[in-house]
């Protein structure tokens, strides 16, 4: 304050005060717009985002489309007239094999099969990870090294013992069967994934915990799943995705009534007989990979905000 | 082992793999005690708290709390509270439902979990924050709210693993004060890990000294700094360091002194002129406090030239050279002296450590 008036008696009283009176660069450095480093940013950004677009506009393009316009040949056009028809048949009235109720026989199977998949993987592999991260049982150790080596061998080399087990059981090609698949097949990397991110939570906190005379259980509970919230929707988006786009396991552990939207997808899209349908092929394949995307979205921002709320420091 | 001690340690040794941290560890903690476990990082200072609490198992000897062998007991089961360095609330609670957790998960009736909890947020006072979580708090208040948590509990023994290292300097020293209040009014028995030398001279009532998961001392803090029982003790306690001269004990005249680089220090005062025997290797510890600056106290005088001057404001630090020694002396802040400056030292025996040059034990 004793500043600001002596600094007013300099400048004669009444006149106002002028800021930077020293000559020279102040306040924040200008930074130009078009600069070399900028068009290089930019324009690798825009390639890129335009190399993934593309398809992307010529598959809702097309699938707007009616057969005798996709047949002129402009693939880049946009439609002359909007045709919902080639999504209603893509999902009601496709024919695959024997069925002729398109993808949503597909999709109820695909949404049966991930979703107690996703729940049961991740439910145990949580405290899979909490077990491995903060109770560091006798043999804990050969355990999780076993785990990670599962995490590395190749699926298809275990596919035909599995199938020999699952007949044996007599739960081959029951939806049960392939979530049992999918649900321990994630482990390995999941249980990884929730073990490193229990370990970078504070130790003390476990123990304060345990010295307040919480069990293992309502230590999980209680203390470390309220503050999990950012990486249950990693493992999700990780499960939902994965179960949802496998085609692998679908084909092989399921029959035609219980085929999961991508085989059943697969079946539509390279059927030999009749004309290739490309508009319903197209839509098709945007239903498909519909639920993957709708999950990305919604959960990305639930994943900012889970992170934002978790950011607590010790 | 005395039964009437609060926590009682016995033979205790806890290995990692091949890694020995505490060997054959005795202690006795008696009732209403604050006792300081001091040392530097990796001495095993925390890990023995951890065995105090329960939180790692022993792999040998035993552990008495009240005259009971808690050796295989739960935490919960202890009667111990714990403050943690990092403060350890649970993020996703309020402060009130942090304080009543332990209460909560015990089921201890809620008009019981209430009153507990309006008395020691009442002692600490933190009755306005109840309502907030952890993430709306200061690190006082967060420290405060985890020293609350032991409190409800009402536990036998608090501990305190390193409460106040994350805190900075004046928050410190209040928090200082305000543990050693809830201890003069409390009266548990409170052990308190540290590897801060003025945490532990403030608030100790002894101080167990580690190094290598040995106590290396276990005295009041003024024995502590006065008779360190080694090199190591003297050399740890004390800013800035204890003034080592390496040197030899020779007959001069009717007496025995201390000689290093040719120069000679009368011993005649030392408090434990009777072991001292001529033609052993010997190391003199005197510190900074204990030298006076051209203030003769009737004793002999050495030549010293002043190398660096450290002004502290209290106190005034010298460092100055000696007979190729570089020595640090304190003395009254108001007194300064130009670099290269000619002074008498002299050096106050009486107050000084004298220590075998190869075991390393105080004579």
């Amino acid at each position: 304050m004793a500043d600001n008036i002596a600094l007013k008696a300099v400048n004669g009283g009444d006149t106002p005060f002028e800021k930077a009176t020293v000559s020279g660069p102040a306040g924040p450095k200008p930074r130009p717009v078009v600069s070399g480093r900028n068009i290089i940013v930019y324009g690798t950004l825009f390639v890129a985002a335009v190399y993934y677009l593309i398809p992307l506009y010529v598959m809702v393009v097309t699938s707007l489309k009616g057969m005798p316009e996709i047949r002129l040949g402009n693939i880049f056009a946009p439609p002359m007239e909007i045709t919902f028809e080639p999504w209603v048949k893509a999902w009601a009235t496709a024919c695959t094999g024997l069925n002729c109720d398109g993808l949503s026989r597909g999709f109820w199977n695909s949404v049966r099969i991930t979703v107690p998949s996703v729940v049961v993987s991740i439910a145990i592999a949580s405290v899979n990870g909490y077990a491995l991260a903060n109770w560091r049982f006798k043999g804990s150790e050969f355990f999780f090294s076993v785990l990670i080596i599962g995490a590395f061998i190749p699926y298809q080399v275990m596919i035909y013992p599995i199938v020999i087990i699952l007949r044996e059981i007599g739960i081959y090609g029951s939806l049960t069967g392939l979530i049992i698949v999918h649900s321990i097949f994630g482990m390995p990397i999941l249980t990884l994934l929730f073990r490193n991110y229990f370990v970078s939570l504070p130790e003390e906190l476990f123990k304060a915990a345990r010295v307040d005379g919480a069990g293992f259980w309502q230590i999980f509970l209680q203390i470390m799943l309220p503050m999990s919230l950012p990486i249950f929707v990693v493992a999700m988006i990780l499960q939902v995705t994965g179960i949802w786009n496998d085609f692998l396991f679908g084909v092989v552990f399921t029959r035609p009534d219980t085929y999961p939207m991508t085989v059943q997808l697969n079946n539509i899209v390279n059927s030999v007989q009749g004309v290739k349908e490309y508009n319903v092929n197209m839509a098709a394949t945007i239903l498909t990979g519909l639920v993957p995307l709708v999950v990305y979205f919604v959960s990305g921002r639930l994943f900012v905000r889970g992170i934002a709320a978790g950011a607590v420091k010790g | 082992m005395n039964m009437n001690a609060s926590v009682s340690i016995k033979d205790l040794s806890l290995n990692f793999g091949a890694v020995s941290v505490l060997k054959d560890l005795n202690l006795d903690i008696n009732d209403g005690e604050f006792l300081v476990l001091l040392g530097s990082s990796g001495c095993g200072k925390s890990t023995l708290l951890n065995c105090i609490a329960g939180l790692l198992d022993a792999s040998e000897g035993q552990i008495f709390i009240k005259g009971k062998n808690v050796t295989w007991e739960e935490p919960k089961d202890r009667g111990i509270g714990m403050v943690f360095q990092s403060y350890a609330l649970y993020p996703q609670m309020t402060v009130e439902k942090n304080l009543s957790f332990g209460l909560r998960v015990a089921k201890v009736p809620q008009a019981e979990i209430d009153k507990r909890v309006a008395r020691a947020s009442e002692i600490l006072q933190i009755q306005p924050l109840l309502k907030r979580k952890p993430a709306e708090l200061s690190g006082g208040q967060r420290q405060r709210v985890a020293i609350g948590r032991a409190l409800v509990r009402d536990v036998d023994v608090f501990l305190f693993d390193e409460p106040l290292s994350n805190l900075d300097a004046k928050l410190r020293s209040e928090l200082r004060v305000e543990i050693k209040r809830l201890h003069q009014s409390l009266k548990n028995t409170m052990i308190y890990v540290t590897h801060d030398q003025i945490e532990a001279l403030t608030l100790a009532d002894r101080i167990a000294i580690m190094k290598s998961g040995i106590i290396q001392q276990l005295d009041d803090p003024t024995t502590i700094y006065n008779k360190p029982r080694n090199l190591f003790v003297a050399g740890f306690i004390g800013s800035p360091s204890m003034n080592f001269l390496r040197g030899e004990l020779v007959k001069s005249g009717d007496g025995i002194a201390f000689t290093a680089n040719g120069v000679n220090f009368s011993l005649a005062a030392y408090d434990g002129y009777e072991k001292l025997q001529p033609g052993r290797k010997v190391v003199l510890g005197v510190r900074p406090e204990h030298i006076k600056v051209n203030e003769n106290a009737g004793g002999e005088e050495h030549d010293a030239t002043v190398d660096i001057e450290e002004p502290m404001g209290a106190d005034n630090l010298l460092w100055l050279k000696h007979a190729g020694h570089t020595m640090s002396v304190r003395i009254n802040g108001a007194r300064r002296f130009n670099v290269g400056a000619k002074v008498k030292l002299s050096f106050d025996m009486a107050l000084a450590s004298v220590f075998d040059a190869e075991s390393e034990l105080r004579l």
